[in-house]
């Protein structure tokens, strides 16, 4: 069977399975009160479209600078990179948005909310991602960076030339499943206020009382933009394709 | 070259283990050796016993903890900067290959040339096409590291090192990983280069190929010369005793 065919069938019986599921509990769909209120989920949408795009690049820096700091040798550069991760990766994002936007912004006099969003979001994935790089960098053998100082290598050429180009494809797979659920993580930015995708969909619900018509296009949405994303990292997948040695 | 090595120390730390605690371990105890103006020198000896942590301070890419080495009476450089400028004068080849996996063979080639002596892309390629052909690997040239044998991989890897015409090359069991058949290939083609006049030190467990290409043989363990001196007196007329353990228990295998 032709892998695309398998797609279309598992997706139908997907669809399938949510109809009945739907039909059973006899909604009155009203789908009229929701449309006139489509230009209120494009424009949330955009904006999630624009914050989720901002702090993947900014986290992938972030994630980049906090695993080269793990691996620093001096002892207060690994603590500080050790705490920041320990510390986001253990407490809700919930509570890092809160304290984070009305405490340390507002200490620092940074008014600005989607700013303000964008840094705390990045540095909540950028977290999650230092632990990917530095997972990715050290699984490079030390053969490999013994070869490159063989042949006269600066260490940034053996960085550049042998050691990252073999660490992105470690590092893809995992890179793209931390960029989706930070497209969805975004979300979280309607408890600051940002009218992002979600809280205008909470929006609408509340105006209208119709909550299946205003969260499934929030789903729909959501998944609009985090296919492309893991197609796009099957595809960079499949371009650094190589075997190990 | 002539090669003189005084009093060289070398020390790594250690891991608390079971029962041990951390610490450090001696791998080159005040070594010293000093050779005549030859073209191959082969390390043998017991393994742990210093050989290839030697050779890694010969090749620049450690630095010991005290002693003197040089090369025809330049002393190696002590700090990372001048090493490197060194590193790129000699070639390295490891037990393991170390062929980068994600470029080609011929990429694995150009590498050095490209970014660490200058040439164009052009200039490194027509450097390397003769090479390839002259040991039989132009065939390979296109493929990755996977996609070769071990015997090849490993000739790639001398081939890396030596097309950026060094000054000697440092061999570090290259045959050690590859079975009798590929062993013989690789073993040819340093003959050959030994053949051409090319220097080289050579840590390896072939007796019968160190004795066919070295001038000179050190035997190493417990991080000091046991014995040192021409191969010829040195495999005929073994005086001492540890030096005469070991050749006969590897001779008999």
């Amino acid at each position: 069977m032709p892998r695309w065919l398998a797609h279309v069938i598992v997706v139908a019986v997907f669809i399938a399975a949510v109809i009945v599921a739907f039909s059973r509990v006899h909604y009155a769909w009203n789908w009229m009160a929701v449309w006139e209120y489509r230009q209120k989920f494009l424009q949330g949408w955009l904006v999630t479209v624009a914050l989720s795009l901002a702090s993947l690049v900014m986290s992938v820096f972030v994630g980049a600078m906090a695993a080269v700091m793990l691996r620093s040798r001096h002892a207060i550069v690994e603590a500080a990179a050790r705490v920041y991760v320990e510390i986001i990766r253990g407490t809700p994002l919930l509570v890092q948005l809160l304290i984070g936007f009305y405490v340390v912004a507002t200490a620092i006099g940074l008014e600005n909310r989607y700013i303000a969003g964008v840094l705390l979001l990045s540095l909540f994935s950028g977290a999650y991602m230092a632990e990917i790089f530095r997972g990715g960098l050290e699984a490079i053998p030390r053969g490999q960076i013994d070869s490159a100082r063989a042949i006269g290598l600066t260490p940034w050429q053996a960085l550049r030339l042998v050691v990252l180009p073999q660490a992105v494809r470690l590092v893809l797979p995992p890179v793209a499943g931390q960029l989706v659920s930070l497209v969805k993580d975004s979300s979280l930015l309607s408890v600051i206020a940002i009218s992002e995708f979600t809280l205008n969909a909470q929006e609408v619900n509340s105006f209208t009382y119709s909550t299946l018509e205003s969260y499934v296009p929030l789903a729909v949405g959501y998944l609009l933009l985090t296919l492309p994303l893991s197609a796009l990292a099957r595809w960079l997948e499949h371009r650094f394709r190589y075997e190990a040695a | 070259m002539n090669l003189f090595i005084s009093d060289l120390v070398q020390r790594f730390p250690v891991r608390a283990e079971a029962g041990k605690p951390a610490g450090t371990a001696t791998i080159l105890d005040h070594l010293s050796l000093v050779t005549g103006d030859i073209s191959a020198l082969v390390l043998i000896g017991p393994s742990g016993g210093g050989k290839s942590t030697l050779l890694r301070i010969l090749a620049g890419l450690d630095s010991p903890v005290s002693g003197r080495a040089a090369f025809d009476g330049v002393p190696l450089p002590r700090d990372e900067a001048g090493l490197r400028i060194y590193r790129r004068t000699v070639g390295t080849v490891f037990q393991a290959y170390n062929l980068f996996p994600h470029l080609t063979a011929m990429e694995n080639l150009l590498l050095p040339l490209v970014h660490v002596h200058g040439l164009s892309e052009q200039d490194a390629r027509e450097r390397v096409r003769l090479p390839l052909e002259r040991f039989r690997l132009a065939e390979h040239a296109h493929k990755r590291p996977a996609e070769l044998s071990g015997g090849q991989k490993q000739r790639i890897a001398i081939l890396r090192a030596l097309v950026v015409q060094p000054r000697r090359l440092f061999l570090d069991e290259p045959t050690s990983a590859l079975d009798p058949e590929m062993r013989a290939e690789v073993l040819e083609m340093i003959a050959e280069v030994r053949a051409e006049g090319g220097q080289f030190i050579l840590v390896t467990h072939e007796m019968a190929f160190a004795r066919r290409v070295a001038d000179e043989v050190a035997f190493i363990a417990d991080g000091r010369v046991l014995a040192a001196g021409p191969a010829t007196t040195f495999f005929d007329a073994p005086t001492d005793p540890a030096v005469c353990r070991f050749l006969s228990l590897t001779l008999s295998t």
